[in-house]
């Protein structure tokens, strides 16, 4: 196992440690903002690329572990480490926060200084949520990531942006505070049943809650998570979100901030509250098809990309919850790397928006149209972005996706094909904005004299489209390194699964005094499931 | 077999040079590289079926595995590739016509600003139908499945400029899209049960796995058939071919023959081991496939437009390949396949030499006569149409032949009449097309009548090559009584046989069927010679007196207005409604309502807090009060 030398703070750390920098410099330097931030952003990457190469596969522990006491008198420790299922978040994080500084350098011409050190604390702040093991710890980064998310879309964001980024703080607040209560509730659970005042998150896995304890401290996490997903029908700040907030806001926004929703369903409700998993799956399930398909539905009619975007996520998340609620192999694996596909192919669309948005100074479909002829190399990035986003199988949305509604299809047969008519909706409301703003005639004179892709921008967007297909052919390097932590989740959830069926068999066959056997068919039926 | 790879490697080769490179190789090197490698894969295919052909029947599939694509618990999916009879006759077509429509194009994109872009595009649509093709597992076949999905999107809609081109793409990406949810749908079917997608080990297992008859057998048959009718254009989902003709004209030919549209046709024939064991499902396949055959001969018989009337032709006659698939003759449904290639890439692409010729006009209205202008589009043209059409000795003949016969000796008697009658329908509306074209008076206007030449050697070659297969080809499949059908018994091994297939016709019934159809084809030809060349007026008056069949049909039963109709305006409209009404107002509406309440609570309450000492001091009294007359009194 690798433990730590302290790799993970570093790469968790040096970005608040840039923005410190960067607030001691003064305010004439101008260039050497985004310049240092963006060092600050490489760095950070090149730091965190070890912890893929160097990430032991046979493992469900967490590795590169870091643990000191912080507050001992509370039980709180600062303790930080990376499994198979947090791994993936962390490089994108770290790879999307340099996309995000580089695609600002001319978008941002106003308090160029704050942005960045925002920026780089936002970064520091998503890093932490998903190496935290200590609840104290998480829930400081993940109250800490709201206010720089609220000042990027607040400040530097469009006309509605104030309006945008007080739904979107405390919107997400509300959810937040819900879930500290349930943190609290197992804190102090967690000292009755053993004695011990701790905060540590691995302490709680082998906690065994009574069912009515679960079902609670599900609602409470679930709502929190599920507002930050969002899943319908909490998704209505998102929209709003992403039309104000500057391109490097919606890129992280969308990238990485929706995942920390869906990663605290996989890192805490499911393996903390495993039979309430259980029990709330069918409603679990039952949102997130209809958050795939009333997202699809919504994105098909909006007049401008971002919302048309924004939507879109609504939908591509909808896919994840239910392959992570499947509660096995394939479904969790594919929800994972759907996390990771939605942030490269939803990223990569926001940043295209806001290339076309730098040059036009609008996002609605109707302003464009023919800009094939006009732009070839953009329309072709932006293509392949397009079906990337709507799973074209060798590119890396497909695998995910398929993952995801094969995981789902062994659990809840109609879920999964409900949730396979997203493919199709997808393909319509994608292809018809593709249609209406690159192909047809240049209609708007303005638009003859755009300008075609910088170098600054290809660099941007060829490693994401590299990454397209290198998860599309080769996703094993990606799957393999899921592969033990996710075993041994659904080997958590097939404890409980089985438990309950168990419990629910030998209640019917108190009632009945026969039906022995069957309680054994179900069992089985349940291991069958959730292998 | 390990070369077999060079089969992919040789047209993505072409993608990549064609598509970042093209700058530094020229128009030129375009010119070359773009056929070139097809005709480098079309080598590497002979050289896999001679090597296939010497091994011993049952032992004709071989399997290359490259490495695990993916690996999630118990589902795993291998990229690799499967060599078998099916598989190296799909690939002999695919790169040998697909060769002579890249060497066509040559010559027939030459002025387009979109050159590198085209030969990207149509190397990318190789590559990927190879792919379907080879695949030994029904993911990776999905791959090519939809690749040749959006291949075809990028081509329909290769002049973007042009509204309708950029609309049929769209339509038939999304369309086919319609299709693959049947077939993602039914992979997972059959993963679920088998517990794998390798074709050999489902296959293989299925019938142990599945009942004859059962529910799953017939569930999956029927799931994949949906994807199959999205891409071979069946009713209902054959709306987005006709309209695929938006592209230019080779491509059309590629869609229409090499590619695309037979990789349903393919796919069946790959599960036939599976469809054996559904005979519902396969009595479903001969419905949908006779059915469309004759509803799309009949729209056939009144279009206008030169490539309107070859799509409803190939719509029609795909249907032949799927009625042969529901009686259980996956061996003719190829064998028709294969020879469709030849002569429907020859129509396509003699129909390409008219409109090149013709400065772009696709109105047979106004052609006729062009046979003395353009004497080799004519001929071959002529080769294809009675191949088609079925005479004998051409390719049509035999395949349709081995079809109908198919259909009646399995006792599919109402199949095998609705079959024959659509012959002759079809054997009618193309030489209604040959005559209009290139016989007859002249219909062309003066100024065009002066430029109508013959097109380039370029595009004249691959007619000529395309025009003896039509001619001669169908002598690979001669039927049992001149000594036994060669595809037929080398795709053997590669198909699952129904009991009912077994032939209980004698030789007899089979000439007597094959000179009945003979007949049945030269009455249609006979009075399509008798209402358009002899008697012209005759068509106008027909129209005329039946005029609501006439505007029923001309209009194509105005199934795309039915779409449009029940689908997709209601589908746009009601988002809007649901948009508007519940998602800002209810939605939305209940989380801004939650913070104006807060707002509206604070601000009554805030009256109180007013900053004056007084106020605070009156009601600390009035609370004193309060607190003492409690105790007080209480």
């Amino acid at each position: 196992m690798n433990t730590g030398f302290g790799l993970i703070s570093l790469v968790v750390f040096l970005p608040a440690a840039g923005a410190v920098v960067l607030a001691c410099m003064p305010r004439r330097l101008g260039r050497v903002f985004p310049l240092g931030a963006l060092a600050v952003s490489a760095v950070t990457l090149a730091l965190s690329i070890p912890l893929f190469t160097g990430f032991e596969k046979g493992t469900a522990d967490f590795q590169f572990v870091e643990r000191l006491s912080w507050i001992p008198r509370f039980g709180i420790s600062y303790h930080v480490g990376i499994d198979g299922i947090s791994l993936f978040l962390v490089v994108l994080t770290t790879f999307l926060g340099v996309l995000a500084v580089w695609s600002s350098f001319e978008a941002i011409t106003g308090r160029v200084k704050e942005f960045y050190i925002f920026l780089l604390l936002l970064e520091t702040s998503m890093l932490g949520v998903f190496v935290a093991l200590d609840f104290f710890l998480f829930y400081v980064f993940w109250e800490a990531m709201l206010i720089p998310m609220a000042f990027l879309i607040g400040v530097w964001g469009g006309k509605r942006r104030i309006y945008a980024a007080v739904k979107f703080f405390l919107y997400t607040l509300f959810g937040s505070l819900i879930m500290l209560v349930g943190i609290l509730v197992l804190y102090f659970y967690h000292q009755s049943a053993t004695g011990l005042y701790t905060t540590d998150l691995l302490a709680y896995f082998p906690l065994k809650l009574p069912l009515t304890y679960q079902r609670w401290l599900f609602a409470a996490f679930a709502l929190s998570f599920a507002i930050k997903v969002p899943m319908w029908p909490f998704h209505t700040w998102l929209p709003d979100a992403h039309v104000e907030a500057p391109t490097a806001g919606s890129v992280i926004l969308a990238g990485v901030l929706l995942k920390m929703g869906t990663y605290g369903f996989v890192r805490f409700c499911l393996p903390l509250f495993p039979a309430a998993s259980v029990q709330f799956m069918p409603i679990i399930m039952a949102l997130a098809v209809i958050s795939i398909i009333y997202g699809a539905f919504m994105a098909m009619i909006q007049p401008n990309m971002k919302n048309l975007v924004a939507y879109s996520s609504v939908s591509h998340l909808g896919f994840v919850m239910l392959g992570l609620f499947a509660m096995n192999v394939q479904g969790i694996e594919g929800g994972i790397l759907q996390m990771i596909n939605h942030g490269l192919s939803t990223g990569a669309l926001f940043l295209l928006v806001g290339m076309i948005y730098e040059r036009r100074h609008t996002m609605m479909i109707a302003d464009f149209g023919g800009l094939h002829a006009v732009v070839p190399l953009f329309t072709f990035f932006f293509l392949v972005t397009t079906m990337s986003s709507i799973g074209l199988p060798g590119l890396n949305g497909f695998v995910g996706e398929f993952l995801c509604l094969v995981g789902a299809f062994q659990t809840n047969r109609l879920a999964a094909v409900l949730g396979t008519t997203g493919g199709i909706l997808a393909a319509v409301y994608m292809l018809w904005m593709v249609k209406r703003v690159f192909f047809g005639q240049v209609v708007d004179e303005e638009n003859r004299r755009m300008q075609d892709m910088k170098p600054r921008e290809l660099a941007i967007m060829v490693p994401i489209v590299v990454l397209y297909l290198v998860i599309g052919l080769f996703p094993t390097p990606f799957l393999s390194r899921m592969e033990p932590s996710v075993r041994h989740l659904v080997a958590q959830l097939q404890g409980a699964r089985r438990q309950m069926t168990a419990e629910q068999h030998t209640r019917t066959a108190e009632a009945l005094t026969a039906g022995g056997h069957r309680a054994r068919g179900g069992e089985m039926a349940a291991r069958e499931v959730v292998r | 077999m390990s070369y077999i790879w060079l089969i992919l490697l040789l047209p993505a080769l072409g993608v990549i040079i064609n598509g970042f490179f093209a700058r530094w190789v020229g128009r030129r090197g375009v010119s070359w590289i773009g056929p070139g490698v097809v005709g480098l894969a079309f080598l590497v295919a002979c050289r896999a079926f001679f090597d296939i052909w010497a091994l011993p029947a049952d032992g004709r599939l071989v399997e290359e595995v490259f490495y695990t694509w993916i690996g999630s618990g118990r589902f795993t999916v291998e990229m690799a590739l499967q060599i078998d009879p099916l598989s190296v006759v799909m690939m002999l077509v695919v790169t040998g016509v697909g060769f002579l429509i890249h060497v066509y194009s040559v010559g027939y994109m030459h002025d387009d600003p979109g050159y590198t872009r085209y030969f990207t595009y149509l190397n990318l649509f190789t590559l990927s139908m190879l792919v379907l093709v080879s695949a030994n597992n029904f993911l990776l076949m999905f791959i090519g499945w939809e690749a040749v999905g959006l291949c075809s999107y990028l081509l329909i809609g290769f002049w973007f400029e042009r509204d309708s081109a950029a609309n049929a793409g769209m339509k038939a990406f999304i369309v086919n899209r319609i299709g693959d949810f049947g077939f993602l749908v039914g992979m997972m079917l059959i993963f679920v049960t088998f517990g794998t997608l390798d074709f050999t080990e489902v296959f293989h297992a299925a019938p142990g796995a599945l009942a004859l008859g059962g529910p799953t057998a017939t569930l999956i048959a029927l799931l994949l058939f949906v994807g199959a009718v999205g891409k071979s254009a069946q009713i209902p989902l054959y709306v987005w071919l006709p309209d695929a003709m938006e592209g230019p004209t080779p491509v059309s030919a590629l869609i229409h023959a090499a590619t695309m549209v037979t990789a349903g046709v393919y796919m069946l024939a790959r599960c036939s081991a599976l469809y054996v064991l559904a005979p519902f499902a396969l009595a479903v396949v001969a419905t949908v496939g006779v059915a469309t055959a004759l509803f799309a001969a009949t729209i056939g018989l009144v279009q206008n437009d030169i490539k309107r009337v070859l799509a409803y032709s190939t719509v029609s006659q795909l249907g032949y390949m799927f009625t042969a698939c529901g009686v259980g003759a996956f061996g003719a449904a190829i064998f028709h396949l294969m020879m469709h290639a030849f002569f429907k890439a020859l129509l396509f692409l003699g129909a390409g030499s008219v409109i090149h010729g013709m400065g772009g006009e696709q109105d047979i209205q106004k052609m006729g006569a062009l046979r003395r202008h353009m004497p080799v589009t004519h001929v071959t043209f002529l080769i294809a149409s009675l191949a088609i059409a079925g005479i004998f000795p051409f390719a049509g003949f035999f395949s349709k032949d081995e079809i109908l016969f198919s259909a009646f000796a399995s006792g599919h008697y109402g199949v095998w009449a609705v079959a024959v009658f659509t012959a002759f329908l079809t054997a009618f509306y193309m030489f209604r097309l040959h005559f209009l074209i290139f016989h007859g008076t002249s219909r062309v206007d003066r100024e065009m009548a002066r430029h109508i030449h013959e097109s380039p050697r370029v595009m004249t070659r691959p007619l000529a090559v395309l025009a003896v297969l039509s001619a001669v080809g169908g002598f690979v499949g001669i039927p049992i009584i001149y000594g036994g059908n060669k595809i037929g018994a080398f795709l053997a091994p590669a198909l699952a046989h129904t009991e009912a297939h077994a032939p209980h016709a004698g030789v007899g019934t089979e000439l007597g069927l094959m000179a009945f159809s003979l007949a049945v084809a030269a009455v249609g030809i006979a009075l399509a010679w008798r209402w358009y060349l002899a008697r012209p007026e005759v068509p106008g008056r027909i129209a005329q007196r039946y005029r609501t069949l006439y505007r029923l049909l001309l209009n194509k039963y105005f199934v795309d207005e039915i779409y449009d109709d029940l689908v997709v305006r209601p589908a746009r409209v009601g988002s809007e409604a649901v948009y508007q009404r519940f998602d800002l107002r209810v939605i939305d509406g209940a989380v801004n309502g939650a913070g104006a309440l807060v707002r509206s609570f604070a601000s009554a309450i805030r009256v109180y807090q007013t900053g004056y000492v007084r106020n605070y001091a009156l009601s600390i009294l009035v609370g004193v009060v309060l607190v003492m007359a409690y105790y007080l009194w209480l």
